[in-house]
């Protein structure tokens, strides 16, 4: 048989048939639902009097609008009332269909990219879908991981299949071994920094090498969910030990012999070798340096080493000018007022514990106006709280919040002030996105902590 | 969805960037809307206006920025957007293209797209054409204040052109074509499918029972 890849494997296995203009139906195994792209899918729904096909495989909870303090008041603690009513909508929906949601009041609630793998729900080979572009995040398990526009979100519950075509391969390679202090958040941000935010047009990236491989599921999570920044469809990494016992005794993981005859399965989905890619990157791992984008898109980003770059492109200029920020000004000089610790990208535990080593009898810097830190989950949240990080973080200086997306993207009303510079772990730096004219620099939650502290940023390899 | 014509002609308004992304396209106040209209007067949200914009807010009454070009009144007709690599990138709310459609855009050019937004224009008929670098300069350094450039879309044949500067022949994906000329309702279209969709639950069942695990 021909050598195939993780991605070419998945898609034989969920090819459901060519329509007859051409385009193929993809079967979908799960599907992950939040209250911003689907009121217009499930109104699409009633019109034509649909239903969603398989119920079973869609978890849906609020998670861009909500508050992530006042949350024992439940919705009465959503003071804007147009949030208000797209959570309350995504109740209905729910209850009318018959759709399991983890509500707001529900420990369990968070961002739907945390909770998908912290349930069971995300598993390996499996196609997995939301109306959400950081889906991607999901591949860190070996899965085909995607995010879709409502209009497909509609699609998928009523049919369970995405109408797609084949994408390309393309694999990025590191190995060696990275310098401590450098994570996964600074991988994925010098891939995007390497290749651009289209270098990944059309293709499905798996990463592979000993570091990828090296990584915990976290770091492996962390390092997909910035595959859309990188333009690609999905990222993924090929299932191993580590994925299997991650997953293994999670609520929605399969369990005794079911859960061997998936893990004999997912030991047969790695790429084989000498499968056919149709690009392939391969990075050093010693050029890896801790990473802060100075700019408004992600590949705006150099190394803590780095100093603002003179330019003439235009894109550049208008970036700095948003930024405010000049050509020849040190990274290690830019200073902050703002901390933004949590989002999809890097809320997870590992990230909390990183974070809060380095905060630990320390206090963040006069300069700093605000510092919150927002777990990814209500579990998560829970787990932190009986290491003890939350006294960490709170004596510290920081805020102390419940999950949600929060200042990721401000829908919410943690949200930076105009001209105000953040520190933030999210991954998305573009004009606005934490707040009306606010300033944002992606870094590792490390990074950020390190940064409360000196109130700018400075270099983690140096603590 | 609604169908468009084989051969249209459009006016042009060049947008002048790369990267462009759908959080600038349309911010994040407005996705908290639950309904697909009523985006356009938010199109661009903050590149437009002078203040910051919520749903709801009375787009007549506040002040353009005049260095914005949609609101440059020589480009007032304008229903086909130009611009440079990928445009769209980012996040996955359709919200931007309801918003572009809303507004009047019919067409978008550009040098490349981000993955999802290209999808999510043809799921609500906005044609997306991805053309050369040398053919999209030269949009760019004709375009005009005086006399906005015209072109037309001959879509059976794939190709765009205008009276004198350029033509070119783009892709378009087969089922991408069919669903803008005829009109397709996609998920009635996939529907027809459902006896192929059955026999892979079938399978999947027996080959891989903890995928459905109801
Ligand atoms: S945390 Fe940010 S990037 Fe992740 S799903 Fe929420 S808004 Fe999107």
């Amino acid at each position: 048989m021909a050598k195939r890849t993780l991605y070419d494997k998945i898609w034989d296995d969920h090819y459901v048939t060519t329509r007859d203009d051409g385009s193929d139906l993809m079967y979908v195994d799960r599907h992950l639902v939040h209250e911003v792209t689907s009121p217009q899918a499930f109104e699409g729904l009633r019109q034509n009097n649909l239903k969603p096909r398989r119920v079973s495989s869609i978890l849906a909870t609020p998670d861009h609008n909500v508050p992530t303090t006042s949350r024992d008041i439940n919705l009465d603690g959503i003071k804007d009332p147009i949030s208000k009513l797209q959570v309350i909508t995504l109740d209905e929906n729910c209850n009318e269909f018959g759709i399991t949601q983890f509500k707001l009041d529900d420990s369990r609630q968070g961002i739907v990219h945390v909770i998908g793998p912290e349930q069971g729900l995300t598993l390996p080979g499996m196609t997995i879908v939301c109306g959400d572009s950081h889906t991607s995040t999901h591949g860190a398990f070996g899965s085909l991981a995607m995010g879709i526009g409502t209009s497909e979100v509609e699609h998928v519950l009523a049919t369970q299949c995405l109408v797609t075509k084949k994408q390309k391969n393309m694999l990025i390679n590191i190995n060696g071994v990275i310098e401590d202090g450098v994570t996964a958040k600074d991988i994925t941000m010098f891939i995007i920094g390497k290749i651009g935010t289209a270098g990944g047009t059309g293709h499905v990236i798996e990463y592979g090498g000993e570091v990828i491989r090296a990584l915990s599921m976290e770091g492996r999570m962390t390092l997909c969910n910035m595959a859309i920044e990188a333009g690609a469809r999905a990222g993924m990494v090929a299932p191993d030990e580590k994925t299997f016992a991650y997953v293994k005794d999670r609520p929605l993981a399969p369990k005794g012999e079911l859960f061997d005859d998936a893990v004999e399965y997912w030991k047969s989905l790695p790429s084989d070798e000498g499968a056919k890619f149709d690009e392939i990157f391969n990075f050093k791992s010693e050029d890896i340096l801790p990473q802060v984008t100075w700019g408004t898109s992600p590949e705006m980003v150099g190394s803590i080493e780095d100093t603002i770059p003179h330019s003439s492109d235009k894109n550049i200029i208008s970036a700095l000018n948003y930024m405010g920020l000049k050509p020849g000004t040190m990274i290690k000089d830019i200073e902050l007022d703002q901390i933004f610790i949590g989002s999809c990208t890097n809320s997870r535990i590992e990230d909390l514990r990183v974070a809060s080593e380095i905060l630990k009898n320390n206090k963040i810097s006069k300069r700093i106006k605000r510092a919150i830190v927002v777990p990814g989950s209500g579990l998560v949240k829970k787990q932190a709280e009986a290491e003890g990080l939350d006294e960490i973080f709170i004596e510290a200086g920081f805020e102390w919040r419940d999950a949600g997306c929060s200042m990721c993207l401000g829908m919410n009303p943690d949200q930076l002030n105009e001209l105000e510079r953040c520190a933030s772990t999210s991954n998305r730096n573009f004009e606005g996105r934490q707040g009306y004219k606010g300033r944002t620099h992606l870094v590792s939650p490390a990074m950020a902590a390190l940064a409360s502290l000196e109130g700018r940023f400075s270099d983690i390899r140096d603590l | 969805m609604a169908k468009i014509s084989n051969k249209f002609s459009g006016k042009i308004v060049c947008l002048d960037k790369a990267n462009v992304d759908t959080d600038q396209i349309i911010p994040k106040q407005f996705l908290k809307s639950i309904k697909k209209t009523g985006l356009g007067p938010f199109l661009f949200d903050s590149w437009r206006y002078e203040d910051e914009g919520y749903l709801g807010k009375d787009s007549s009454k506040r002040t353009l920025k005049d260095d914005f070009v949609l609101n440059n009144k020589a480009f007032s007709e304008a229903n086909v957007l130009v611009a440079k690599e990928n445009f769209g990138c980012g996040s996955s709310r359709e919200h931007a293209v309801w918003a572009l459609k809303d507004f009047g855009i019919t067409t978008i050019i550009a040098a490349s797209f981000g993955d999802i937004f290209f999808n999510n224009c043809f799921k609500n008929g906005i044609l997306a054409i991805q053309i050369s670098k040398k053919n999209l300069d030269i949009i760019f350094s004709n375009q005009s204040e005086i006399k906005p450039i015209e072109i037309l879309v001959d879509l059976v044949n794939q190709k765009i052109f205008d009276e004198k500067l350029f033509e070119e022949n783009f892709e378009i994906e087969s089922y991408r074509k069919k669903c803008l000329i005829e009109g397709l309702d996609e998920i009635g279209y996939s529907l027809k499918y459902e006896k192929e969709i059955s026999k892979y639950e079938q399978k999947l069942r027996k080959e891989r029972s903890w995928v459905i695990n109801d």
